[in-house]
């Protein structure tokens, strides 16, 4: 009731109801993937949840402070203002701990899930035209993504992030002709510089975030102005987008998601340890732990870092120290590359048509081996990084292990793409639906040769004009109208997302969704086919259910009438309301 | 009133469900809210918070898949190629006469104008970089290190030869300069006569005093295997060899650690004769 007429008195003054009514009957295309991103979402307004309560008690300053509190072995100890406050929130404020600790997860799961979406899209071909620009703004994110994730570790000024810290200004001076002023121009000063930690917090808490939020609101606007991509499928076509709607089913769904994400990180954040700061002890430009791995997104740098032969060379005197190449060029070509690919990938196939199907993986299985020879390379990088623990565990000497990933950093990603080619190119040719159905005839197919790529047209797919028994069905329902599409024969039926009030916007609609099909006017609505679970449980129940349903929409009606002002349609209730 | 159609009867068992959900969620809400209040404790508040919000999870999720038509739905896509009249329209308007993107003229003087307001803006940011002290590069070659400068242990006490024992890294500092993040050295006594290069910086009666700071990326390379009287860092295992001189021997550093040369005062104490024998710590462009 009280909802009801606040969403009037908004309506009244706003007109919201026209955009509403087609917002609200939005559909998004059913796929466990496309959830991928929603994860990253729901991560960072966990980050910036936790992030506040965080920073009512973080002290950014690197003054002198002594600890007092509860945790013994540093009490009374004078630290840096940013380590001590960092104790305290972890040992002395209530919840604090559960906070930091579910910060620091969120932020591992954040990036972990952009990753994984990227992966998606890439395997899917989703940033195709015209979705290239949706691209660029992800991959943005991604490197903002790494880099917040970085200034937040390196904050509390620990042993750990000192020396991480310690590594990139190294990376940063490696820069020829510029790198010194450059690092000289972030930090203040030489490092460890006072103003190194104030800088990097507001980097962290207000720049890059504000950044972000921005960046986020593009993205999602932009999918909402372009469309989801969907998988090809039964009544799918490159004019429509086949799902669910935003409301009630997206609604639902996406906010159990979201609770799903936040009672996963709050349970980690309870239960896992992590960057237990008050372990490390606090940063000393003489001291280091052992072992020193950084959190795994930036891995891939320290195992790179790592594995790089001790090579530099000098220009005209000057030094081009190691850390340049597997610093800076190697993480240069890695994001130059991933921002370049949609076009890179145009240009080589020369398709430029708009693209709302998905490619399976196995459709281009070029793209699939670059694909997983880059996702083998990073993964070989980041055991890298930990290969004195894994010499350790391994009882090897750590040099042996560090040749033996040398060769494996180039070896295993080949391998790797080659394969992945290779087996997309048989399941492409064969027809096996699995991996696992592959057949050895598959996959000497496999390695022939292609024998002659359908040629690339610059006209949009339409649908296959062969099926006979596609037909679109309209009706009116009492004042407005209804379509749905139907193929007989394949036993399938999909109702438009919304009513519309005429015949004319059902067919214009109709026709933009499924061009060159047949439409027909039928008198009445089908009968309505409940989804497929609900109406098992129905028929289970039997017609009890069924009969009190009615009976109670009889009984509220007749209650309803006997207090209404006589009045039963919208135009009715209109007229009376004012 | 408005006349709705009646809510059609869920399911068997599925409200049931949901509200089962429900309540457990608020179960463990209250349960964070009594363990914050008893004290706190990170794993019950951490377990407590996680029920509450799976608990919601749950029930919404079942809300959305068993009382909700999911799957099935069309939308029309109106594609992203506006029609051509469209187009044309739009560009119409903005090459108008009266538009200000014909006033090329005009349009020239702006972009200077905002050029200059650009590069101009871009001033403030020099004072990132510090005023008062060296520019980078010199600061970056200068350490607090230079002759006469007596050698501190990390209790901030003066060193002596005989408090550097065989077989223990001692770490040692410049007097006055003890924070400085370029300056940490370490002190070690080898034998003489197992040097296979004599050290650069030279030594007295086989003490060497050489930089902690590891030239691959900075790390203090603390661990010391006397045995082999090799140095390892942490951070990336290069490993140096101070019975030559500190030569890398192994990982990714390219470039010897720098010696410091070191005197005996009058005092009894050990002093630096002068800097490092090179820049410390990472490989910089004008480091030569």
């Amino acid at each position: 009731m009280i909802v009801d007429r606040l969403a009037r008195a908004f309506d009244d003054r706003l007109r919201l109801s026209p955009l509403t009514r087609r917002a609200l009957a939005k559909v998004f295309p059913d796929h466990w993937s496309f959830m991928l991103g929603e994860i990253a979402l729901y991560s960072f307004v966990a980050l910036i949840l936790t992030g506040v309560y965080l920073t009512l008690f973080f002290d950014a300053s690197s003054a002198d402070r002594v600890y007092h509190g509860s945790y013994a072995p540093l009490d009374g100890t004078t630290t840096s203002a940013a380590y001590a406050s960092t104790v305290r929130l972890s040992w002395d404020v209530r919840a604090g701990l559960l906070i930091r600790q579910t910060h620091h997860w969120a932020a591992v799961v954040f990036v972990a899930a952009i990753l994984v979406h990227l992966v998606r899209i890439f395997f899917t071909g989703a940033f195709r035209k015209p979705r290239e620009l949706n691209w660029l703004v992800g991959v943005t994110m991604l490197t903002l993504a790494l880099a917040n994730g970085f200034t937040g570790y390196s904050m509390p000024d620990d042993l750990l992030s000192g020396l991480g810290l310690r590594i990139i200004v190294s990376v940063v001076e490696s820069i020829p002709l510029v790198g010194s002023w450059l690092a000289a121009l972030g930090l203040g000063g030489e490092f460890p510089s006072d103003e190194m930690i104030p800088r990097m917090f507001v980097t962290h808490v207000l720049l890059v975030p504000a950044v972000l939020v921005a960046l986020v609101s593009v993205h999602l606007a932009m999918i909402v102005r372009q469309k989801h991509s969907q998988f090809p499928g039964p009544g799918r076509t490159e004019h429509n987008v086949v799902g669910s709607r935003l409301y009630p089913s997206y609604t639902l769904r996406s906010l159990a998601l979201f609770l799903w994400v936040l009672a996963v990180l709050f349970a980690l954040g309870g239960l896992v340890q992590i960057n237990p700061v008050w372990l490390y002890g606090p940063f000393a430009p003489d001291q280091s732990t052992s072992p020193a791995q950084p959190d795994w997104y930036v891995a891939w740098g320290d195992g790179a870092l790592r594995l790089f032969p001790p090579w530099e060379f000098h220009i005209a005197g000057h030094l081009v120290p190691a850390p340049f190449f597997p610093g800076v060029v190697l993480g240069g070509v890695t994001f130059l590359a991933l921002y370049a690919w949609p076009f890179l990938e145009r240009w080589c196939s020369g398709d430029h048509r708009p693209h709302q199907l998905l490619d399976r993986p196995r459709d281009h299985p070029v793209r699939i081996g670059v694909g997983v020879m880059a996702l083998t390379f990073f993964g070989v990088l980041v055991v890298a990084a930990g290969d004195d623990i894994l010499a350790r565990l391994l009882r090897v000497p750590v040099y042996d292990l560090l040749n033996v990933l040398r060769v494996l950093v180039f070896v295993l990603p080949v391998l790797a793409g080659a394969s992945a080619f290779l087996l997309a190119r048989s399941l492409r040719r064969g027809d096996a639906a699995r991996l696992g159905e592959l057949t050895r005839s598959d996959l000497r197919a496999g390695r022939r040769p292609a024998p002659a790529a359908r040629a690339a047209t610059d006209e949009p797919e339409l649908p296959a004009p062969d099926r006979p028994g596609e037909r679109i069905e309209l009706w009116p329902e009492g004042e407005v109208w209804r379509w749905r599409y139907r193929d007989e024969p394949a036993g399938v039926a999909i109702l438009s997302n919304r009513v519309v009030l005429t015949e004319q916007e059902a067919t214009e609609a109709a026709r933009l969704a499924y061009p060159g099909v047949d439409h027909v006017t039928v008198p009445g609505p089908p009968p309505p086919a409940p989804p497929g679970r609900v109406r098992a449980a129905v028929r289970r129940w039997g017609n009890a259910a069924l009969g009190v349903a009615v009976l109670a929409g009889a009984l509220r009606q007749r209650r309803a009438s006997r207090r209404g002002k006589g009045g039963n349609g919208p135009a009715g209730r209109r007229g009376g309301e004012r | 009133m408005r006349r709705r159609a009646p809510v059609p009867a869920a399911p068997p068992g599925v409200n049931r469900r949901i509200i089962l959900s429900f309540l457990t969620s608020a179960a463990g809400a209250i349960g964070f809210a009594v363990t914050y209040g008893l004290g706190g404790q990170t794993q019950w508040e951490g377990v407590c918070l996680a029920v509450a919000f799976a608990g919601l999870a749950t029930g919404l999720a079942i809300w959305g898949r068993r009382l909700v038509p999911a799957g099935g739905y069309v939308e029309e896509h109106e594609g992203f190629t506006p029609p051509p009249a469209e187009q044309a329209l739009t560009a119409a308007v903005l090459t108008a006469p009266d538009s200000p993107i014909r006033r090329r003229g005009l349009l020239a003087a702006l972009g200077l104008a905002l050029t200059a307001l650009g590069v101009a803006a871009l001033f403030p940011l020099r004072s990132l970089l510090p005023w008062d002290r060296n520019r980078p590069v010199p600061a970056r070659r200068d350490t607090p290190w230079g002759p006469g400068v007596r050698l501190l242990t990390a209790d901030g006490k003066p060193l002596r030869p005989e408090d550097v024992p065989a077989g223990t890294m001692v770490g040692v500092f410049p007097e006055g300069g003890t924070g400085a993040g370029d300056a940490p050295a370490f002190a070690v006594r080898m034998q003489p006569e197992r040097f296979t290069r004599p050290p650069s910086a030279g030594h007295l009666a086989g003490l060497v005093v050489y930089s902690l700071l590891c030239t691959h990326a900075g790390c203090p390379v603390r661990l010391y295997l006397k045995g082999t009287g090799r140095v390892l860092c942490p951070c990336h295992q290069s490993s140096f060899d101070l019975l030559a001189d500190a030569a890398p021997v192994a990982g990714p550093a390219a470039r010897p650690l720098p010696g410091l040369p070191i005197e005996l005062g009058p005092d009894g104490y050990l002093r630096a004769g002068g800097d490092f024998t090179a820049p410390p710590g990472a490989g910089f462009w004008s480091r030569r």
